[in-house]
């Protein structure tokens, strides 16, 4: 087990190293110098040389490179160009909001999803499975801000359940929870559609297995059967799933975030976007890198958890 | 699956291939064709949006801002009194015209590295999948993102990084058929025969490939719309006044309690395009392997 968990340790390093430097290059290579847009068209030629030496943009692709890996690790991410702020500080500042917001819909997506894909599963061919598989696509080809808006004309402005713009003044527990409900529904209910996909279709693999046949054929109760015999094992695809999902999870919680008007990651690429703030568009890819890998990471381990066949491998 | 037959052209044993796919989608399943009637409806009214549209999409009557549904306009007028209709009907052309051919592009150039990759084999292989894996890894919205930010918002910058998002899909959908034909005896033959690598690639293993190609693109193809009615709503796309969908949500959502249709309308025209994509998509997987049915 020691051995697997340091095998992908090792590969999630190598493959963080990797995805940097795409990040490095793909801020580089592509057309427009930094120090010009910051400054403007109608920037001298001189201030803009300067502004490329503040930026560093004068020393050598090489010295460059090796600045920004030595400073990822060191977790000097470089100053915001549009507030002056590490941008360490302005990520770390916000990213509760979006964990937040990302575990909320994770927790929802599940409590929905895999009851209903076994449910599906367990009627193939039958009503439910029909009403949820097209409840499952409606729920997957949605884009997040669409279902959002929805939501919001629905909640908020039809029935005045929910505020239509979140204060986030408001601390206490029950001011949390209303401020969140709308979003992570929102992102859960997404999740919720991949999550009972797989779910069925993992629990129709599992179900057609002899060992199911022969424990039916002994006389097992269904319910045991669906719950001991099927469902245990189907929850690896899940698991992996939910994992390699949570690249759709981030881009639609950067959606959700502006919808719903909530601090988080997304709002701050949006804006640092709009200000054309390259250090920290440049951490931000960080951010997300770092966030990708870690949970592909932790895929895996749990992977490793749920299935005792993997430690062999 | 019978291999391409002999001295058919590369063209005519991928279409062929394809034909037979698509045709048993619509054979089997009644969602299949929803979808398509869907889509060819939506097609349809992009094509011919400048005889159907009731108005100019970029007509502005400030004297009818913000209508609700009328005789007059069917969805209402936006802030600028411009007919909501009128400019769905518009906004349909970019969002197909970006889905198309930003999926093709994926479609050509990743199925040309997978096949590459998984005929060769090799430490080529391990290196090209690696950074595939890479690109992959990356949540397709920020990296798409990202690159239309520094790019700049144009139709052709569009294309090129929602293409860039999708073509590790492809790569692995390219490679893992190639690996498995590979040894196969009609590849074997081929060799012992002297033909060049790019023949029994392109004309022997490209049109064994084609299904599963197919059943992705169309997929993706839905990812492609959605991810380009997301930028298009954060406010990277084509520049008003140009009609996008979504940054009609985007307008009608900065307007939304003065109007819902405003946001809504549009909303259910990204839903309903995607879904259908989604549900051809869904019908082909189903044909293709029957075992499969609908599974993820």
């Amino acid at each position: 087990m020691t051995a697997f968990i340091l095998k992908r340790i090792g590969f999630a390093v190598i493959t963080l190293f990797a995805v940097l430097t795409l990040v490095f290059f793909i801020v580089r290579v592509l057309p427009g110098d930094p120090a010009s847009v910051v400054l403007g068209d109608q920037a001298s030629a001189a201030s803009i040389e300067a502004m490329r030496q503040k930026l560093g943009l004068d020393q050598p692709m090489v010295f460059q490179y090796l600045d920004f890996l030595g400073g990822v690790v060191r977790g000097d991410w470089g100053v915001s160009m549009a507030t002056g702020r590490p941008v360490v500080a302005e990520v770390l500042n916000v990213l509760p909001y979006t964990i937040e917001l990302t575990v909320a819909a994770l927790i929802l997506g599940l409590a929905f999803g895999v009851p209903m894909g076994i449910w599906a599963a367990v009627n193939r061919n039958r009503i439910p499975d029909y009403l949820t598989r097209i409840v499952s696509l409606l729920g997957l080809s949605a884009p997040a801000f669409v279902s959002a808006v929805i939501l919001l004309l629905l909640f908020a402005i039809q029935f005045r359940w929910f505020p239509v713009i979140s204060s986030g003044q408001d601390t206490s527990l029950g001011g949390k929870l209303r401020d969140l409900a709308l979003p992570a529904v929102n992102l859960g209910l997404i999740m919720a559609a991949y999550i009972t996909r797989v779910t069925r279709s993992a629990m129709l693999e599992v179900l057609s297995q002899d060992y199911v046949r022969t424990a039916r054929a002994k006389g097992v109760p269904n319910n045991v059967v669906v719950w001991r015999h099927a469902f245990r094992n189907s929850l690896i695809p899940v698991v992996t799933v939910v994992g390699l999902y949570l690249g759709i999870l981030i881009g639609n919680s950067v959606l959700t975030e502006i919808v719903f008007n909530r601090p988080g990651l997304g709002k701050l690429i949006v804006g640092a976007l709009g200000q054309r703030d390259y250090t920290m568009l440049q951490g931000m890819m960080v951010i997300y890198t770092f966030i990708v890998v870690v949970v592909n990471l932790l895929t895996d381990l749990v992977y490793g958890l749920v299935d005792p066949r993997v430690q062999y491998r | 699956m019978a291999p391409a037959r002999f001295g058919q052209s590369e063209l005519g044993a991928v279409a062929t291939m394809a034909w037979r796919a698509t045709a048993r989608a619509f054979r089997m399943n009644a969602t299949t064709s929803i979808g398509a009637i869907a889509l060819l409806i939506i097609v349809l009214s992009a094509l011919l949006a400048p005889w159907i549209a009731p108005y100019d999409p970029l007509e502005q009557n400030i004297l009818e801002s913000l209508q609700p549904s009328s005789a007059l306009h069917w969805l209402g007028t936006d802030y600028y009194g411009r007919d909501t209709l009128s400019r769905i009907l518009y906004g349909a052309r970019l969002s197909l015209l970006i889905g198309l051919l930003s999926i093709l592009l994926a479609v050509v150039v990743g199925t040309l590295i997978g096949l590459v990759s998984g005929y060769f084999g090799g430490k080529l292989d391990i290196v090209i999948m690696q950074v595939m894996d890479v690109i992959l890894a990356f949540p397709s919205l920020i990296l798409g993102l990202i690159l239309v930010a520094m790019l700049g918002a144009s139709v052709t910058n569009l294309i090129l990084a929602i293409a860039f998002t999708a073509i590790p899909a492809f790569a692995r959908i390219a490679r893992a058929p190639t690996i498995a034909l590979r040894e196969r005896e009609f590849v074997q033959a081929g060799r012992a025969l002297g033909y060049s690598d790019s023949r029994i690639m392109f004309r022997h293993l490209l049109p064994n490939i084609v299904p599963d190609v197919l059943v992705m693109a169309s997929l993706w193809m839905a990812t492609a719309v959605r991810v380009e009615a997301s930028l298009a709503f954060i406010g990277l796309s084509v520049a008003p006044p140009t009609p996008t969908w979504g940054g009609m949500v985007r307008e009608g959502f900065e307007n939304i309690l003065d109007s819902y249709a405003l946001a809504l309308f549009p909303s259910l025209a990204v839903l309903i395009l995607v879904l259908a994509l989604n549900l051809i998509g869904d019908g082909l997987r189903d044909a293709i392997d029957p075992n499969l049915r609908t599974e993820s």
